[in-house]
């Protein structure tokens, strides 16, 4: 019945209708539109791009915190504070605890993650809400709130050394331990972040058909078989995905060592974004700008080559 | 049951329990008198059970105060994202005008800008404001995020050009369009965004801590925070107590919205 009618609102569906008005109606457009984007520009400017800059340029002078309300007085310094960076013991010690905490915390994640969603996946029906929603819960608490139990689950004494010494293990004192704190706040990170992960590889593998893992196991491939050669490469996009955001936030790698050591001990547990904010706390602003903007040539890094590889593959 | 789905069953329980055993152990603790909680060997069960702590928390401690504070801040920023990202989301997805490339495209570089970057400057800006130790220095920051924006562009994107153009006839200017068109058609993107502004903002500690001077500026966190590195240190039933007041809205809000919030989160996968 309407087949007419498309045909006829052609000439009048183009936006210019006549010539004349055309640039007054786009100016009033651009007018119209900025008005509806206004206060997210203002606020944006003000609090999210401004500072971008603000701290790229603090990171080439010598800006401390004496220099807060007096701007101009403060030097331009060049990249003296990216080679001053790269020579103190301090900071390649935070490098290297970040890189230890992202080499080891994200494949971790990714395979405790990808396990549960596969499990949840493998066609149980029941109380797969509460299992969903249970191994989900972590991600929706406050760091602060679940340190108080985990300071206290790693006490010498505590609840993982007592699970330990069921199986004859006598635990370490985790979070006084140079070597042990770093695979405690490790262990913390995986169990506060692994529910995001979760989802996003079920909503991966519920778009898989299931006839094609069906139509392998009559071919008589193995479960294990059908999961390597089918599930898995089909799951290439997600894993890409989940590997970029892990990565963006695992990099950034603050709040267990803030709330749970305080970079320690012996700054076996500083990060790069820890040191960056010790910076601040000295005054340093000069530094921590500096220190921040390695971490955002890493991220950039990162996600490019996750990218690249996982193209090459596809 | 066949014996593979019940060990398939038992592992996901034995992991359930795992995952939940810090969220036990912080409930019962919170109801114990102190010398129960680090007895050794520790026991789970309270022998005593005491609202004792709680009562603490709000009598002897502010928590009432910094409930309020946190739900303010928390309430305020999840308006402004909503009113804003809809207002910029329509104006990128719908509307045509000069410097949109642009605009969009920075939003977009500033989605992967680490929260460190940004976290000086933003002080001394603040701080030079005169905005340190006011409601104002907790929230403008927050107001508004290029996620925000994302999501809802993304969403009224997909919505069809006909039915702006079906207003538009009908004499509808664009403010009428984005309330009564654009507006009622994004309720998913908003419950989204509503959640995951929440989530953030009420579990946001760095910004309130540094912001936050004196205690009746504090949020929940930050009390937290400071109680727990405090005299009170030691306290671990008043501490556990303190962890529950935090923890406890947030997870009864995702148990009557879990779908919206896992849905949210695996779109976006941010909190």
């Amino acid at each position: 019945m309407t087949t007419l009618a498309p045909a006829k609102a052609v000439p009048t569906a183009g936006p210019p209708r006549t010539e004349p008005p055309r640039s007054r109606g786009r100016a009033r457009r651009t007018l119209i539109a900025w008005a509806f984007c206004a206060p997210f520009i203002v606020l944006f400017g003000t609090f999210g791009v401004e500072p971008v800059f603000s701290s790229l340029s603090m990171s080439v002078t010598d800006i401390t915190a004496r220099d807060i309300r007096t701007p101009f007085s403060v030097d331009f310094v060049g990249l003296a504070h990216y080679t001053a960076l790269f020579q103190d013991p301090t900071f390649l010690r935070a490098a290297v605890n970040t890189l230890y905490f992202v080499v080891v915390g994200i494949p971790l994640t990714m395979i405790i993650a990808l396990t549960i969603a596969v499990a949840l996946n493998s066609g149980i029906r029941r109380a797969k809400g509460l299992f969903r929603v249970g191994y989900f819960a972590p991600v929706v608490t406050s760091v602060v709130a679940v340190a108080v139990v985990w300071r206290y689950l790693y006490e010498p004494d505590g609840m993982i050394n007592s699970v330990l010494a069921v199986a004859g293990i006598h635990g370490p004192d985790w979070l006084n331990d140079p070597n042990w704190a770093m695979p405690a706040l490790i262990l913390m990170a995986v169990w506060r972040h692994f529910g995001i992960p979760m989802v996003i590889f079920l909503a991966g593998l519920q778009s898989i058909p299931a006839d094609l893992l069906e139509a392998a196991r009559v071919d008589g491939a193995t479960r294990w078989q059908a999961f390597r050669s089918i599930t898995l490469p089909l799951l290439r996009p997600t894993t890409l995905v989940v590997a970029v955001l892990l990565s963006i936030g695992y990099l950034q790698f603050f709040e267990e060592p803030f709330v749970m050591t305080s970079g320690g001990p012996l700054g076996s547990t500083t990060s790069i974004s820890y040191y960056a904010y010790e910076q601040f706390g000295f005054g340093n602003y000069g530094m921590a700008s500096a220190a921040s903007y390695v971490l955002v040539a890493a991220i950039a890094l990162l996600s490019l080559l996750q990218f690249r590889i996982f193209r090459a593959k596809a | 049951m066949r014996p593979a789905r019940v060990l398939l069953y038992g592992a996901l329980a034995l992991g359930l329990l795992a995952t939940l055993a810090p969220f036990a152990w912080m409930l019962l603790g919170s109801v114990k008198p102190t010398g129960e909680i680090v007895a050794n060997p520790s026991v789970w069960l309270p022998r005593s059970p005491t609202i004792g702590n709680f009562e603490q928390l709000l009598s002897k401690q502010n928590f009432a105060l910094y409930f309020v504070n946190s739900t303010v801040v928390a309430v305020t920023c999840v308006l402004g994202n909503l009113l804003f990202s809809s207002m910029a989301g329509y104006a990128f997805a719908k509307l045509e005008f000069a410097g949109k490339k642009l605009l969009f495209g920075l939003v977009l570089t500033m989605l992967i800008i680490p929260g460190v970057t940004t976290f000086v400057p933003l002080f001394v800006l603040v701080s030079n404001m005169g905005l340190s130790n006011s409601y104002l220095g907790l929230i403008l920051p927050f107001l508004v995020a290029p996620l925000g924006v994302f999501l809802m562009r993304q969403f009224i994107r997909d919505i069809p050009d006909s039915l702006l153009e079906a207003a538009r006839l009908d004499g509808a200017g664009d403010a009428r369009i984005f309330l009564r068109v654009i507006v009622p058609l994004c309720r998913p993107p908003l419950a989204t965004l509503a959640i995951l502004t929440f989530l953030g903002q009420w579990n946001n500690f760095l910004w309130p801590l540094v912001i936050a001077q004196t205690e009746d500026h504090y949020t929940l966190p930050v009390a937290l925070a400071l109680f727990s590195v405090g005299a009170n240190g030691t306290n671990y039933g008043l501490l556990l107590a303190g962890a529950v007041t935090v923890v406890t809205p947030i997870v009864l809000l995702f148990l009557a919205l879990q779908r919206q919030f896992i849905q949210g989160i695996a779109n976006t996968g941010l909190k």
